[in-house]
């Protein structure tokens, strides 16, 4: 039989094990990611040859704790490894990762899975960091009472994976090792307490653990985990984060507006006025450079999200949070999806996954799009720095600080009456779904790690305006532009165009909230990605003004009333602005209902907080 | 440090001096005596409250330690059992009987 090229091998270990940093030192950036068919959960494979020159497709399975599969992240792993999936063959071979810090959950793992029968190496992960603890694994051991091979492993060091690579090319050597029987059924409790019993033999027999003193985790939870000073950290440590977005990126942010700035005038210099240039500079330029220039933030913000997951803090917020987020109905959970809609709301309903009662997950879904994500921030940005002076306030602090972050507490003020009233209407008087969660000890993140995550989602980004909102931008633009004028016409361009025909259509709704067409044209494609709602203001406001250079927000604050500008704020703070968010809702709900019940109740918020926001700056004299 | 020889649910200690760690302070330490886990005290069937409890490692014999108690109602709590350090509610944590 010739020996299968690449042959298939699979990562399963439980979570916090440092499946990933093993899986990226082993493939290096040869990654592909993507989803098993039908459900969000990522996929992720990568090629590497080993000494002995084999091409290996390593896949990197979901952690889970057991084959006792709750969420459906540890569904793909069962089914994978069960040989049940529809469209993922069973892996040739198991690589099961045991953390040799806290070996017990790994070990538990990998007796289950040597039920099934898939022939395997259990990989002890770490084993640097477990001898520095003076933690000692008898391998040798281990082997016999598993029966399949044992190796260490470190991801971080060089020459850490020699052993795991050695093993590997004198096991496919010998061809690839028969599967045995399936032995594997799902346990009851009497099951449960016979396999913990018997990995408390196998940890007794093979791993000496050295006597429980005050480890670093502890005492840093110490602090941490304080009821009052804990508290007082994670807010002070939000305060920091949202604090980098706005000033660490300031000149990253400057460089790039000089590069786009010094591009448009170049194509003005060497482009003749007219359909071209104007395409070239407000379509291209204009749009795609207004959204691009959000980068630094956005990767900021991924900055703090991947650097607390991966220190372990993310399960101690949610530990911290879960009292008062289940005032408002929320699973303590929730906070770590709702974090990560701060970033992005796709990325955080996709993280509900970890919310194993479905009418938690639900709510999370529900209200995780009112959390102010960093597509909000371009617009926010845009008309606070126009509208807003920049006064100190109390010495300490700015005018337009203090509004962006009253922006972002409506946000999460919102966010929990949401879910407060959800939790009434449908869940009145239920006992809530249980709180269980594993604190791990903390970890300092692999850099590389890091950085990985950061390109995948700065990646994804450039990749949306490289393409959706590009293309939605030349649509503005088009729509803004054609019909042309007639000859002889005195009114501005745009006043003879489709997207003020739109635009007017839509007035009679927006006008009782302070908008007038202009804004139309703007909110109009900005369901694409919310960012867009600037290129398209940039667009409709410079075709107007016959493509001149004047400042955006200059302009803007010369033709809106404060009440307008505070409203259109309002609008962004509530309205369902992303078709991509909305897709993600369907396929996670598995429906079409509560994408259109999300769609119904933000539009109706929005609305009505627009008109008394409007209305009520009206009265103020800010009209 | 890790086995048990003697279970304590195998031995004669009366049931009233078994306490449930749901309503025990910061500080305590204890092993586990035997999993109760009732219908419709948390939203989830007895038998698979119970699996999961065994899952995190509260099983019979079990060295617990209260470590960390949240700001309201001193809830959730943080429990050191077997080796890890596990966050559930009050609540859920009556369903473990320590002694």
């Amino acid at each position: 039989m010739p020996a299968p090229d690449p042959y298939r091998l699979a990562l399963v270990g439980p979570p916090n094990c440092g499946k990933t940093s093993l899986f990226n030192a082993l493939t290096g950036a040869r990654q592909k990611v993507g989803n098993y068919a039908g459900v969000t959960v990522e996929r992720k494979v990568g090629l590497f040859t080993t000494p002995g020159a084999r091409r290996i497709e390593l896949t990197d399975l979901p952690g889970t704790h057991s084959l006792r599969a709750r969420s459906p992240d540890e569904a793909v792993t069962r089914d994978v490894v069960l040989g049940r999936h529809p469209a993922e063959p069973a892996p040739q071979l198991m690589l099961v990762v045991v953390d040799a810090v806290a070996p017990r959950s790994g070990l538990r793992l990998a007796m289950e899975l040597v039920a099934t029968g898939l022939p395997m190496i259990v990989v002890l992960n770490m084993i640097d960091i477990a001898r520095h603890r003076k933690i000692e694994i008898d391998r040798a051991a281990l082997q016999e009472e598993l029966g399949v091979p044992v190796v260490s492993s470190t991801a971080v060091r060089k020459g850490g994976l020699d052993a795991l690579l050695t093993t590997l090319d004198e096991t496919l050597a010998e061809g690839v090792p028969e599967a045995g029987p399936n032995l594997w059924a799902p346990p009851d409790a009497a099951d449960l307490r016979l396999s913990h019993r018997a990995a408390d033999r196998l940890i007794a027999r093979a791993v000496t653990l050295p006597p429980e003193h005050d480890t670093l985790s502890h005492r840093i939870d110490k602090l941490l985990l304080h009821p009052v000073f804990g508290l007082i950290f994670l807010l002070g440590l939000l305060f920091v984060m949202f604090q980098a977005v706005f000033s660490w990126a300031g000149p990253v942010m400057d460089l790039i507006d000089t590069s786009f700035t010094a591009a448009a005038d170049l194509i003005r210099a060497h482009v003749p006025a007219g359909l071209v240039q104007s395409f070239l500079v407000d379509a291209v330029i204009g749009g795609v450079g207004g959204v691009v220039i959000f980068l630094p933030q956005i990767v900021i913000l991924f900055l703090f999200i991947l650097l607390l997951e991966d220190l372990g803090y993310m399960a101690r917020a949610a530990f911290l949070m879960d009292r008062i987020m289940g005032g408002a109905g929320l699973h303590g959970r929730a906070f770590i999806p709702l974090l990560s809609s701060f970033a992005c709301a796709i990325p955080g309903i996709m993280a509900t996954r970890v919310i194993d009662n479905p009418r938690d997950r639900l709510t999370t879904i529900l209200v995780a799009p009112l959390m102010t994500c960093s597509a909000r921030i371009p617009v926010y940005t845009l008309i606070v720095s126009a509208f807003i002076p920049a006064r100190p306030v109390l010495g300490i602090f700015s005018l337009q600080g203090l509004v962006m972050f009253c922006l972002y507490g409506a946000g999460i003020i919102s966010a929990l009456a949401v879910s407060a009233v959800a939790k009434f209407l449908f869940a009145r008087g239920e006992p809530s779904p249980p709180f269980m969660l594993d604190l791990p000890d903390y970890k300092i993140p692999q850099p590389r790690s890091v950085v990985i995550g950061l390109w995948t989602r700065a990646s994804a980004f450039l990749k949306r305006a490289g393409t959706t909102i590009f293309t939605m931008t030349v649509v503005i633009w088009g729509l803004a532009s054609f019909p042309q004028p007639p000859a002889g016409a005195t009114e501005p361009a745009i006043l003879y165009s489709f997207a003020a025909g739109i635009g007017k259509l839509l007035e009679p709704l927006l006008s009782p909230i302070g908008f007038n067409w202009q804004m139309a044209v703007a909110i109009v494609p900005a369901m694409a990605a919310r960012e867009i709602a600037v290129a398209g203001l940039a667009t409709v406001y410079a075709v107007s003004d016959g493509g001149g250079e004047a400042v955006l927000g200059t302009l803007l604050s010369a033709q809106w009333s404060l009440a307008t500008a505070l409203s259109f704020l309002v609008w962004f703070i509530f309205a369902p602005q992303c078709i991509s968010t909305l897709a993600v809702i369907k396929r996670e709900t598995g429906s079409g209902k509560w994408m259109w019940v999300t769609v119904g109740y933000m539009f109706a918020l929005a609305w009505v907080a627009c008109f008394l926001t409007y209305h009520l700056a009206v009265a103020l004299g800010w009209g | 440090m890790l086995n048990t020889p003697d279970l304590p649910h195998q031995t004669a200690v009366p049931l009233a001096q078994h306490r449930p760690l749901g309503g025990l302070h910061k500080g305590y330490s204890g092993h586990v005596f035997h999993i109760a886990a009732a219908d419709h005290s948390v939203n989830l069937p007895a038998a698979e409250m119970e699996r999961r409890l065994i899952e995190l490692g509260f099983i019979e014999g079990a060295k617990v330690t209260i470590l960390h108690e949240g700001l309201f109602g001193r809830d959730p709590i943080a429990v050191r059992v077997n080796g890890t350090t596990v966050a559930l509610r009050r609540r859920e944590a009556m369903a473990i009987l320590v002694s």
